[in-house]
């Protein structure tokens, strides 16, 4: 046992000492607190904002790490969330339980729109293997595509967050337009969800998704989206295809929000186009943020406590809950820009029993904003007078 | 156009921005193991020229062939796996990553996304990665944050992560601007040091450290040569000194 426990704390992909406890902590909470201690409703609840966390850990991956803001992982999340559905509905809707229906067998809101047949695209959704197939390779291509266009053409920051966040708006409207197709505004509703078991499918997958995410954070690949949000000339200019390895991480982020999104279906037994657009696009970021944008851990966190406090506040004052959000989202970004982890990093090891588990591991690293970066070049010239002389002491030494 | 044994033949280059000639009929050789150095006032086109080597800019017209093989159709990472690097004027280094990790990240293996994500630290990479901050004067601070490192330092770490690329031409932009003067007696000494089995193209001001560095110097004046040869032929040269030295 001690055997593999210290295999595991030297493991890199858990992330040491600290990275094994950070998701033992969160296992602990997922799959023995939350089910023991809450009751089914608020249970039911943390499942569905567990849903969401997919997303968060995905946009650590983009965002944090890639320096790549997209406002649109609620497409990635509708695509999953969509494709889930469609299986779902007509898995709900065979003639029997449709007979009343002018067509039995179809989805009811295709009957309601006059539609006799399901349309060719449904088809392969009857089959549950395809459907988990499209639910991780339709996201996936789709952010090829995008991915593609724009960063082979060196479209980035706030140009690809505007564009990604257009196309978050365009499938929302398509979805609410194609009524007979998608159930509009709606959504594709009355589904069978998989009580009691969802909620641990979800924790696994879960954790599936932080583990890939950690091994392509630890591995050079890691490394070099890091230096990617720092200079991307200089990766370029060593040899590097920088948008090879912006469409790849897309990519992953899409498929990672995407089983967020088929979970989120599974949960709450329906997928709606208020899912898709620009809104829900907007509130992952600021969990992911309120997590600490590099944590993958804290983006959990980050998305449990939004979610809990947008649910509290809006038991209580539902008119001011918007106003507390962008609130949060704003003292967030300006006083703590490592979020939750941050601050967890920042004081954790000044508590006695948590010190042995920062013993191996150096200081947080710290999160620069491109802003400081630039400064700092601007001014490196002008600070050059007083700095070498640290130098030429340190170096001297040396000598 | 003719095969040469020069490591780089830029023959008749132009580039135009909306009409003005920043690059104008470019001809310039150079040779295996040399170091050259160019040298202009502000505006002549020398930071152009390096942009269009390593492909950051486009040519409207005019070939540069790098070991006989064209590089501006070349995208600029298919440039540098030929064998090109290049420095920028202020540092560009990563900061967020120790500068042991700048060093490995430049090693040039793992360049594909699947190549990056199954690549293994060997001993291979550690002794390349020791050797380099050797060379740049690093190996004390090699688990630094390179954020931390003072702007001489940046300045090496920068060509150190060139260096672990090996490459058969190295172009440096004023490696040297806002160092000390010790540290650019070292620098030079670096300089002096990698040219032994390479090709190094330097842009520089100062005129001191030409001096030590250059082996020939070319001297660039609205995009065009106004003069090329040794230190001393050049500085004689009446119009070096009326557009550049004089003042």
């Amino acid at each position: 046992m001690s055997a593999i426990l210290s295999k595991l704390n030297s493991s890199e992909l858990l992330g040491g000492k600290k990275g094994v406890l950070g998701l033992a902590v969160l296992a602990a909470i997922i799959f023995v607190v939350l089910p023991l201690g809450v009751d089914i409703f608020r249970l039911n609840l943390v499942g569905k904002y567990l849903t969401y966390a997919f997303v968060a850990v995905s946009l650590v991956l983009l965002w944090g790490n890639g320096g790549i803001l997209s406002l649109g992982q609620g497409i990635f999340f509708g695509l999953g969330g969509y494709g889930m559905a469609m299986f779902m509905k007509l898995e709900a809707s065979d003639p029997i339980s449709t007979k009343i229906q002018t067509t039995p067998g179809i989805p009811d809101f295709m009957d309601w729109n006059q539609l006799t047949a399901i349309p060719w695209f449904w088809e392969p959704f009857k089959s549950l293997p395809l459907t988990i197939l499209a639910i991780l390779v339709i996201p996936a291509l789709f952010a090829y595509i995008i991915g593609f266009a724009m960063f082979k053409r060196r479209v980035g920051g706030v140009y690809f967050a505007i564009i990604t966040q257009a196309i978050a708006l365009i499938l929302s409207i398509l979805i609410v337009g194609q009524q007979g197709l998608t159930g509009g505004v709606n959504g594709i509703t009355d589904l069978k969800t998989m009580l009691g078991w969802d909620t641990r499918v979800n924790g696994i997958l879960l954790f599936g998704c932080i583990l890939l995410s950690r091994y392509i954070l630890t591995s050079k690949f890691g490394m070099l989206l890091l230096a990617m949000r720092d200079k991307e000339e200089r990766v370029r200019f060593s040899g590097y295809d920088v948008s090879d390895f912006k469409i790849f991480i897309f990519c992953i982020a899409a498929m990672i929000s995407a089983i967020g999104g088929a979970m989120f279906t599974l949960q709450v037994g329906f997928m709606s186009p208020s899912f898709v657009g620009i809104v829900p696009s907007i509130e992952m970021v600021i969990f992911c943020a309120v997590g600490g944008r590099i944590s993958l851990i804290g983006a959990v966190y980050g998305t449990l406590l939004v979610n809990y406090g947008k649910t509290f506040f809006s038991e209580t004052y539902p008119e001011l809950w918007l106003f507390l959000m962008g609130g949060l989202f704003m003292a967030v970004v300006m006083f703590f820009p490592n979020g939750l982890a941050g601050l967890w990093d920042q004081h954790a090891r000044k508590l006695k029993f948590m010190k042995r588990f920062y013993d191996d591991t150096p200081e947080p690293e710290r999160f620069e904003p491109t802003l400081s970066a630039t400064k700092e070049a601007v001014e490196a010239p002008v600070a050059k007078k007083e700095k070498p002389a640290k130098v030429a002491s340190m170096k001297g030494a040396k000598a | 156009m003719s095969n040469t044994d020069f490591v780089l033949s830029i023959e008749d280059l132009t580039v135009s921005f909306d009409g003005f000639k920043a690059v104008d009929n470019l001809t310039m050789y150079i040779d295996k193991n040399e170091l050259r150095v160019v040298i202009g006032p502000n505006g002549a086109g020398k930071t152009t020229v390096l942009d269009l080597i390593c492909g950051k800019t486009k040519s409207t017209s005019g070939s540069i062939k790098f070991r006989n093989k064209e590089l501006t159709k070349l995208s600029e990472h298919e440039i540098v796996r030929e064998g090109v690097g290049r420095k920028f004027q202020t540092p560009s280094i990563y900061e967020n990553l120790s500068v042991y990790q700048n060093l490995e990240v430049s090693y040039p293996k793992g360049r594909g996304v699947f190549g990056s994500l199954t690549f293994k630290r060997t001993a291979e990479v550690e002794a390349q990665v020791r050797k380099v901050a050797e060379e740049i004067m690093l190996t004390d601070l090699l688990d630094l944050e390179a954020a931390l490192l003072s702007h001489g330092q940046k300045q090496w770490l920068e060509i150190g992560m060139l260096l672990m690329q090996d490459p058969e031409l190295l172009m440096l932009d004023e490696p040297v601007a806002g160092m000390s003067a010790k540290e650019r007696d070292q620098t030079a000494e670096l300089l002096n040091k990698i040219c032994n089995n390479r090709s190094v193209l330097v842009i520089e001001h100062d005129m001191e450290f030409v001096k030590k560095i250059a082996h020939k110097v070319t001297v660039l004046h609205q995009g065009k040569i106004l003069a090329e040869g040794s230190m001393d032929k050049v500085q004689e040269d009446e119009k070096v000194v009326e557009v550049y030295l004089g003042h």
